[in-house]
């Protein structure tokens, strides 16, 4: 039995402007999230021209997701974003340029060539980098949560967890802590269906994963992942509602991922039959409509967006491909902090 | 200076930190209404209020993570785990993210994690154990092992201000046994850097932690033989500067430790003599450490684990004599 509220789908323009956005945000929305899929996209041409090491992950199907729950933050609110959050990287002002360096293991990339794919953040713009093991990163954003709620600040933190994520333990041990003291923090679980190959059947018994909200004291809600301004909506109202002392939400975006776990998997054992439908739901085209539909976007108000997406994401590769390998001598600087270090925006 | 207990050492240094620094604070499990499992918090959640010392549930990886999502957001916290061996709990939290953060992305995470270690009690396999070199092994984390009450202090101290994960091994088997005289006043003992517990010229112990004192009684023993102890303080970094000089001033040198043999951070030690002042040597290192067993519970068989004064005694004979 579903106990988790079931988010309505995006409204009406009126709607929309009573949450706060106007017509620029609702167009920049749609710029971030072509620039989203522009990055992956493009990023599926270097892997395939052979400049990308390891291998490559996106997060195609995400875009609605990842860039709805971060128009939603506030300047001074922080995240951890994983590998299918792109959305929230350009959104919060990452440059492209720099995600592609990241991804070639350039010296211009936020972690110059220490870590490669979506390992990578830019705190100053309130991101703190994932590591592979998820969701570590959790617990992590409960004890940024948790320094602001010792500091008495109006700031909150967005965790991100997949459907797999979420059967471990941390995910649990993090999202009771926060429940028992009510701290500012919102969970996101971008439920893509798969974890690697298996199946949300094969991961939890519970019909949504939001259900298990009420077992930390908290509020669950399930939305449609691939509408970006319900997605806005849900996130909006959790994130302030933590602001307020409101506590945690657990929120569950319904998406499909739509393609392998990474470059290497070609994701066979996904039926065909769902990607088709799916397909059908594409967070990018549904947005489009309902601009046309609502705002009155143009077609040149549309080209407009993509020409400037296209010129931006062209430059950005050159750029990165300009940006020089990492020095080998450099390996073993900065293993240990200096005081120096603590010199940052948080530390202060 | 007043006479300390180490616990007590520990708490009054951890205090002070409080006291001056906002934005030191402590989480455990137990350590704010009832004082911590050893009492080292024991009223501090009166002086400084439940957001700062603050009772978690029994959840170490919300603690570790915890911690770690606060030290980037420029909080110190100081978290405990009850015991050192339930770290194993914590363990991705500490080393999969706040070891290389700042390697990674130039994120620096300034946490102490207290770690009240070692045998001596029957604690059994669960409650007793050392596992400094496990973490010692981990670029990016620093593991601190006071043996007394001035360094338990001067270290917590020098911990709080470190800005990266510190793991500070404080040893149960010290805490109300070891007093000694301890400054009033606010002091930073400098992590990785060795103090000589006694001169000798004949032959150099290597130690740290409560093998200190086993070091010292096994030398009461021998008063015809002149023996250095050197305590080590850290194992990450360690001082090797100050081991390198003891081995060549005595040529003889044993390295003791209450952990493992096989992997124990005194392999380290022994293979960095052998390779830098091999030609100084006139005798092969030798190494005591526990046995690679799990830490036994019943007495007789803990005996038998932990390296015992006899041991070290004979061990020094035998060096003497080589």
């Amino acid at each position: 039995m579903a106990i988790a509220r079931v988010a309505e789908p995006s409204g009406s323009l009126q709607d929309v402007k009573e949450w706060g956005l106007d017509r620029e945000d609702l167009l920049q929305i749609y710029r971030n999230m072509l620039i989203t899929r522009g990055v992956e996209e493009r990023g599926h041409i270097l892997y395939r021209q052979g400049k990308i090491p390891g291998s490559f992950y996106t997060g195609r199907g995400n875009e609605a997701s990842a860039v709805g729950v971060a128009t939603a933050m506030a300047t001074d609110d922080v995240g951890t974003p994983l590998h299918r959050d792109m959305g929230v990287h350009i959104t919060r002002g990452v440059e492209p340029w720099r995600i592609f360096a990241q991804f070639m293991g350039r010296e211009d990339g936020p972690t110059h060539g220490r870590d490669g794919n979506m390992h990578m953040a830019d705190q100053r713009l309130g991101l703190i980098a994932m590591v592979s093991h998820l969701p570590a990163m959790l617990p992590v954003a409960v004890g940024a949560a948790l320094a602001f709620r010792i500091r008495e600040e109006k700031r909150v933190a967005v965790a991100w967890s997949g459907e797999g994520a979420m059967q471990r333990g941390d995910a649990h041990e993090g999202m009771n802590f926060a429940g028992v003291r009510k701290l500012p923090v919102v969970f996101i679980c971008d439920n893509n269906q798969w974890a690697y190959s298996t199946p949300t059947h094969l991961e939890y018994a519970v019909e949504h994963l939001a259900d298990r909200a009420q077992a930390y004291g908290f509020d669950g809600v399930v939305v449609d992942g691939t509408d970006v301004l319900a997605v806005y909506r849900e996130a909006k109202y959790a994130i302030e509602k933590a602001r307020d002392g409101g506590g945690p939400t657990l929120i569950e975006c319904q998406t499909l991922r739509m393609e392998g776990h990474a470059v290497h998997d070609d994701a066979f054992y996904v039926p065909k039959e769902l990607f088709e439908k799916w397909a059908e739901h594409d967070p990018i085209e549904r947005y489009r409509t309902w601009l046309q539909q609502n705002v009155d976007m143009t077609d040149d108000d549309e080209n407009e967006i993509t020409v400037h997406v296209k010129k931006l994401l062209n430059e950005s590769l050159q750029r990165a491909e300009d940006s020089p390998l990492p020095d080998p001598s450099t390996l073993l600087d900065g293993v240990y902090a200096t005081p120096d270090d603590l010199d940052t925006p948080h530390h202060k | 200076m007043a006479e300390r207990t180490y616990l007590q050492a520990i708490s009054d240094g951890l205090r002070e930190e409080m006291r001056r620094d906002e934005r030191v604070f402590v989480m455990g499990e137990d350590v704010g209404v009832y004082g911590g499992a050893f009492k080292v918090t024991l009223g501090f959640q009166e002086e400084f209020g439940p957001w700062r010392v603050l009772d978690m549930p029994l959840s170490e990886t919300a603690i570790m993570g915890g911690a770690t999502g606060a030290a980037i957001m420029g909080m110190r916290p100081v978290a405990e785990m009850q015991f050192a061996d339930f770290v194993s709990c914590a363990w991705d939290h500490l080393v999969t993210i706040a070891a290389k953060q700042r390697w990674r992305v130039g994120t620096p995470v300034p946490i102490v994690l207290r770690l009240p270690s070692g045998g001596g009690f029957s604690g059994g396999p669960f409650h007793s154990q050392n596992p400094e070199s496990s973490f010692a092994h981990i670029p990016g984390l620093k593991c601190v092992c006071p043996a007394t009450p001035e360094d338990a202090k001067g270290l917590i101290v020098a911990a709080i201000e470190d800005p990266n994960p510190v793991l500070f091994f404080e040893h149960k088997h010290l805490y109300r046994r070891i007093k000694g005289e301890v400054p009033d006043e606010r002091y930073v003992t400098p992590i990785g850097k060795a103090r000589i517990h006694q001169e000798g010229e004949e032959v150099t112990v290597i130690t740290w932690g409560a093998m200190v004192y086993t070091a010292e009684e096994a030398a009461k023993q021998l008063p015809d033989s002149s023996i250095e102890i050197i305590d080590l303080r850290s194992v990450m970094p360690w001082d090797k500067e100050a081991v390198l000089a003891s081995a060549r001033k005595t040529s003889k040198v044993l390295v003791l430790h209450e952990d493992t043999r096989t992997g124990g951070f005194g392999g380290e030690i022994a293979a960095t003599i052998a390779e830098e002042a091999f030609e100084d040597l006139d005798a092969p290192v030798r190494r005591i450490a526990a046995p690679d067993t799990p830490v036994p519970f019943s007495p007789v068989l803990e005996k038998a684990f932990i390296p015992q004064v006899d041991d070290v005694v004979r061990g020094l004979k035998e060096l003497i004599a080589y």
